[in-house]
């Protein structure tokens, strides 16, 4: 099993540990994953997120192929500008949800899952266009700093000053690349640096009296509860940006030319077979992956969970699911089964806890 | 004194004529994490030995409570259901079921307090 940077770090620390994506990471720490998913809504968490694959893009061609493998604008992007974006197959089902910092019009900064980054970095080899280099950054680490604390973490830990950076937005800094987001729904980073530094940096950022380390449990739950999609369970190969609901990633749609377009062009025009949907229980328990969703007579079977779990932040069972887009209104009563046992439901908005990512700045008269 | 046995899936027994009372261990409990919910059975289900009779959610998991004695369900603790915290190795208060056992042997089978703890000691 490979080791990110941090492993020793977490295990000092007493982790409990797993095997995630090849690597063997920290689920959670000694104060449990309740108490760290609170932690990070009310404080400030790190996260080892090192076992991601980091790739820069860069040649006059970047652009176009990145437009070519991806739904999403990224011409009238600025420059520092990251944007959520999935990979797209040809049959318009997706290979992985990434994101993708434009550095300037040549040069781009990619964060891939894990579990996906070899299929990744294959799938864009076979496309890649004469004069565009790909660099997997193998030596560079990923600690993510999530909360409402993190901004003054950063300033008082490693004397870095991000007042003036907005959401979505990245910045070089003392050689850490930095990038104003996370998968939390807090406001947060995304700190990428070589990996020799990891350990110093991730025991200055540890010694601050406002800072846990959390798990890759809270980090599901912290996904969860904001209806972020989690690759290989919410989205797969087979699933469309349209079913998962993400259109928005498109922008207004200029970009009609990436790969798999014919089924996601056709979807928009003609909505999709299925939708993925946020579900709230209303009923007594918890439902998983994997669990039925039926209509509130039990009787008609609309779709299947793809996450589930316990809410810490609203102390019910939440989860995501695919279903009959006809049956995919907020409100709509729904049981799910759990073991034989149909527990009352409904479907739900997402994300089910308000984001607390940072406001954007007012810009100077 | 009561005759208290242990299984080596972590549940306690505290066995009064033909009854046992089944809980899980402080080992268990450490191990579930945060609970978040508790499935209880039937009143009158029929379990064997190995059966999960019980699901415990926590917030990363579902997890199976199996019974090591054969019977029938006679009674469950529904106040845990409200009281998560009550689940936990106290033998006149947590426990989940109580078991009309149609096997003694089953239970002598079982391990003793030192036996047990030795068991545990072996798995760290």
């Amino acid at each position: 099993m490979k080791k990110t940077p941090l492993h020793a770090a977490h295990v000092t620390q007493k982790a409990q540990m797993a095997e995630f994506a090849g690597y063997d990471m920290p689920i959670q720490y000694e104060s449990g994953v309740m108490t760290e998913h609170n932690w990070t809504r009310e404080n400030a968490g790190i996260f080892d997120v090192s076992h991601m694959g980091q790739v820069t893009i860069e040649g006059p061609d970047a652009c176009a192929f990145i437009e070519k493998l991806t739904p999403s604008t990224f011409s009238s992007l600025k420059p520092n500008v990251a944007k959520y974006t999935v990979l797209m197959n040809e049959q318009g089902g997706m290979i992985d949800d990434l994101i993708i910092t434009k550095l300037s019009d040549t040069k781009f900064f990619a964060v891939v899952n894990g579990a996906c980054k070899d299929k990744d970095l294959n799938w864009m080899q076979r496309h890649l266009p004469q004069g565009v280099m790909l660099v997997h950054h193998e030596n560079r680490a990923l600690i993510a700093l999530q909360g409402p604390k993190a901004e003054a973490v950063l300033r008082d830990a490693l004397g870095i000053d991000t007042a003036n950076l907005n959401y979505m937005r990245y910045m070089e800094d003392k050689d850490f690349f930095i990038s104003r987001l996370g998968y939390t729904g807090e406001d947060g980073f995304e700190i990428s640096m070589h990996a020799d530094r990891a350990d110093a940096v991730w025991h200055k950022l540890m010694a601050h009296a406002d800072v846990k380390p959390i798990g890759l449990a809270a980090r599901d739950s912290l996904r969860l509860e904001m209806g972020y999609p989690l690759y290989g369970h919410d989205i797969d190969a087979t699933t469309s940006p349209i079913e998962a609901d993400s259109k928005w990633i498109m922008g207004k749609v200029q970009n009609k030319t990436f790969i798999g377009a014919m089924r996601v062009l056709d979807e928009i025009e003609n909505s999709p077979a299925r939708l993925r949907v946020g579900v709230k229980i209303t009923g007594k328990g918890v439902a998983r992956e994997g669990a039925e969703v039926f209509d509130a007579a039990g009787e008609t079977k609309l779709g299947v969970l793809t996450s589930g779990g316990f809410s810490p932040t609203l102390k019910q069972a939440i989860g995501q699911a695919y279903i009959d887009p006809t049956a995919s209104k907020a409100g709509t009563k729904v049981n799910v089964r759990v073991r034989g046992r149909d527990i009352e439901a409904e479907i739900a908005d997402m994300p089910f806890v308000k984001a607390k990512t940072k406001k954007a700045l007012k810009k100077a008269a | 004194m009561s005759n208290v046995k242990y299984s080596k899936d972590h549940e306690w027994l505290k066995i009064e004529g033909d009854t046992a009372w089944v809980g899980i261990t402080t080992y268990a409990r450490h191990a579930l994490g945060d609970l978040v919910f508790l499935e209880l059975p039937e009143v009158g289900r029929q379990v064997a030995k190995g059966d999960d009779f019980a699901v415990v959610e926590s917030v990363k998991a579902a997890s199976e409570i199996y019974t090591p004695v054969t019977g029938e369900i006679v009674e469950v603790n529904e106040t845990l259901q409200d009281d998560l915290d009550g689940l936990k190795e106290d033998i006149d208060t947590g426990w989940i079921v109580k078991v009309k056992m149609s096997n003694d042997n089953e239970a002598a089978d079982l391990m003793d307090k030192a036996a047990y703890d030795t068991f545990v000691e072996s798995l760290d």
